[in-house]
């Protein structure tokens, strides 16, 4: 079995306080690189939380978390910043597109923190990743000169920008009309076909979560239910599918 | 342009209004410190050389620091006596042996010295009394103390040895009077010796102390005028480096026991007004520089406020702390660099306005606009301290922005 991109053994997360808070509890996840994934669950259930810990934004309390077979829960803040960088990407409900950017230089943000490339190959590969998503028009603009719908494939095209191992999106449909939403459910498919980029996306809207691979659903803080989705496009070459957790 | 540098100044930009008012903060502190200083240290210093220039280095008065022991003193100084109603002996005013001692100190490299005597007298001229300070002088070895050749407007110093009674008084004191050249004064002294005299010269040195009271004239003319025959109660010395008066003042008192004092001395009370004056200075622009730190704190803390998105993104994005405490640090040392450039073209021209201020005043010594004292030594220190107190203003909220948890932020704006 290959290893998985992402490995959870007994996660749990307290929020410290006079009364304590218990945001996920006991959470063993495997998931395989390519994989699109959708955790579901009623607000307020964890499903969040989880994401930001499988993100490497939030650090567990008690158990712990494997990137790429690699324990996490011994890194540093730097060491976790730059496992952010270089290997996940992120897409929230709200774009958090820098305002006074344009488009282009939005994208080019990550690409400037890793300094890999030069600059014109940033600005190349940033206008490439707008003319994937048919933003071509749209990279000399500012966030406030475009829609929602192209705010937020901008703002994919961004979490894209250093070529991610894992695209962890947290309700990424959420401020979207249903037409833009789906348009984004569109894109992931695409990353996860083409480019064999794993998806981890939050979202409560059920036909959105249909569009994915596997469901997870979150109850209380702790796994449901986790089951393939049937719709699912079968693909050869694969990894096998973790079993049922309960 | 590294990306923190271009997030920073892109944030400025944004927000000109806001920025350019805290820079003008910064400008005010800077400009005004650069000014104030300028003109402080102008007037200091031109007070300082006149002094220097003016007045004796050091002057050898005919008395002691401390009264003399008593002899019942001496005999029971431990004992358990005590002497009430005693008088120390009259002493013969002047300094002994005075020829001695210039002629031994005259000997010393760098050092000029001349002997005098000065004592109160009245200048009668016509219905007016006015009461001036008469020094006795010798013409040739004081011509080598003081500068009084130079200061003459008019007359000379060797008309003293030519005329009979000659004369040399001060600016100020001819106008009290009412004298010009040639006129002739009765001075009446103390001792009840009058004698008549014949301005040859008048002085005016820009220092009011002695333009508008003291006046010269031969060493023996005054001795009998105040009838002290032989007798010298100054000694007057001049240094060719004159920063070392202090230390040649105090190793002269040490060996003829004569009060010695350095013009740093004789100076005392102006000079200590000089110190307040700087440390009001240095609170002033302080102050002002305090208030243009809360202006770089507004500002820095407002855009910290409207910017908790992008931080909550860039940290996620893989930002570190440092990363974003730098951006916000890059903005308040822009606004303190900026704004201390500004700081200068406002101080500079602000002593170019001052410059072109006239006027009279006379206070210590006679100025007729401001004198101004400018060196980059100001516009660093200003500088300096506008950046110091601009890095530390930004870096407070900075340090708060870099501790935010993406986590907290992503949540709220859900």
């Amino acid at each position: 079995m290959t290893t998985p991109v992402l490995e959870t053994r007994g996660v749990t997360r307290v929020l410290p306080g006079v009364i304590p808070v218990t945001l996920v509890r006991d959470v063993n996840l495997a998931i395989g690189q390519g994989e699109f994934v959708s955790i579901v669950g009623p607000s307020g259930s964890g499903k969040s939380s989880l994401l930001y810990l499988l993100g490497l934004l939030d650090v567990p309390s008690e158990g712990e978390l494997y990137l790429q077979g690699r324990d996490t829960s011994t890194l540093d803040e730097h060491e976790l910043a730059h496992l952010r960088l270089e290997k996940l990407g992120f897409v929230f409900q709200f774009h958090f597109l820098l305002p006074e950017f344009d488009a282009l230089t939005n994208i080019m943000v990550p690409m400037r923190r890793l300094g890999k490339m030069n600059h014109r190959a940033m600005r190349e590969r940033a206008r490439g990743l707008l003319a994937d998503f048919g933003l071509e028009d749209a990279a000399d603009k500012r966030p406030g000169q475009l829609s929602g719908g192209m705010r937020q494939r901008v703002a994919v095209a961004r979490a894209l920008a250093n070529d991610p191992l894992v695209i962890l999106a947290d309700e990424p449909t959420g401020n979207l009309d249903q037409k833009s939403g789906r348009n984004v459910f569109d894109i992931f498919e695409g990353l996860v076909d083409t480019m064999g980029t794993t998806v981890i996306a939050v979202t409560h809207d059920e036909h959105l979560s249909a569009l994915t691979q596997r469901r997870i659903t979150i109850v209380d803080g702790v796994i449901d239910a986790d089951h393939k989705v049937n719709s699912g496009p079968a693909r050869p070459g694969e990894p096998p599918r973790p079993e049922l957790e309960i | 342009m590294p990306l923190a540098l271009d997030i920073a100044l892109t944030h400025l930009l944004t927000r000109k209004r806001q920025t350019a008012v805290s820079m003008l903060g910064v400008a005010m502190g800077v400009g005004f410190a650069i000014a104030m200083a300028g003109m402080m240290e102008g007037f200091q210093n031109y007070f300082v050389s006149k002094v220097i220039d003016v007045t004796p280095h050091i002057t050898m008065k005919d008395e002691f620091r401390n009264p003399p022991a008593q002899p019942a003193a001496m005999r029971f100084g431990h004992g358990a006596l005590a002497l009430h109603g005693l008088r120390p002996r009259d002493e013969l005013r002047g300094i002994r042996r005075a020829q001695s001692i210039v002629s031994s100190l005259a000997r010393r490299d760098g050092l000029a010295i001349a002997p005098s005597l000065e004592g109160q007298v009245f200048l009668r001229y016509g219905s007016k009394d006015v009461g001036a300070s008469l020094i006795g002088i010798e013409p040739d070895r004081q011509r080598l103390v003081s500068n009084l050749e130079n200061d003459l407007t008019v007359g000379s110093l060797d008309a003293l040895k030519t005329s009979a009674n000659g004369l040399i008084i001060g600016y100020d004191l001819a106008r009290k009077l009412g004298v010009k050249m040639r006129d002739t004064v009765t001075a009446v002294s103390p001792a009840g010796v009058i004698l008549k005299m014949k301005i040859v010269g008048i002085f005016r040195t820009g220092l009011i102390n002695l333009d508008g009271g003291v006046a010269y004239a031969l060493l023996k003319k005054v001795q009998v005028l105040q009838k002290r025959i032989n007798v010298v109660n100054q000694i007057t010395m001049r240094l060719k480096d004159p920063d070392a008066a202090g230390k040649v003042a105090a190793a002269i008192e040490r060996r003829f026991r004569y009060r010695t004092e350095s013009w740093q001395e004789a100076n005392e009370g102006v000079l200590g007004v000089f110190v307040i004056q700087h440390a009001i200075m240095y609170a002033t622009t302080g102050a002002i520089l305090v208030v243009a730190c809360f202006g770089i704190f507004n500002v820095i803390s407002t855009i910290i406020f409207e910017k908790t998105r992008d931080i909550a993104i860039l940290k996620s994005m893989g930002f570190e702390e440092s990363d974003i405490r730098s951006i916000f640090l890059i903005e308040g040392l822009a606004v303190g660099i900026l704004g201390s450039l500004l700081g200068w073209a406002l101080g500079y021209g602000l002593l170019q306005l001052l410059g072109s201020v006239k006027f009279n005043v006379e206070s210590f010594v006679k100025l007729e606009g401001f004198v101004l004292h400018s060196t980059w030594v100001h516009y660093a220190i200003g500088t300096v301290a506008a950046m110091a107190s601009a890095a530390f203003a930004a870096y407070l909220p900075a340090r708060k922005a870099a501790r935010l948890r993406p986590v907290d932020i992503i949540r709220g704006a859900a």
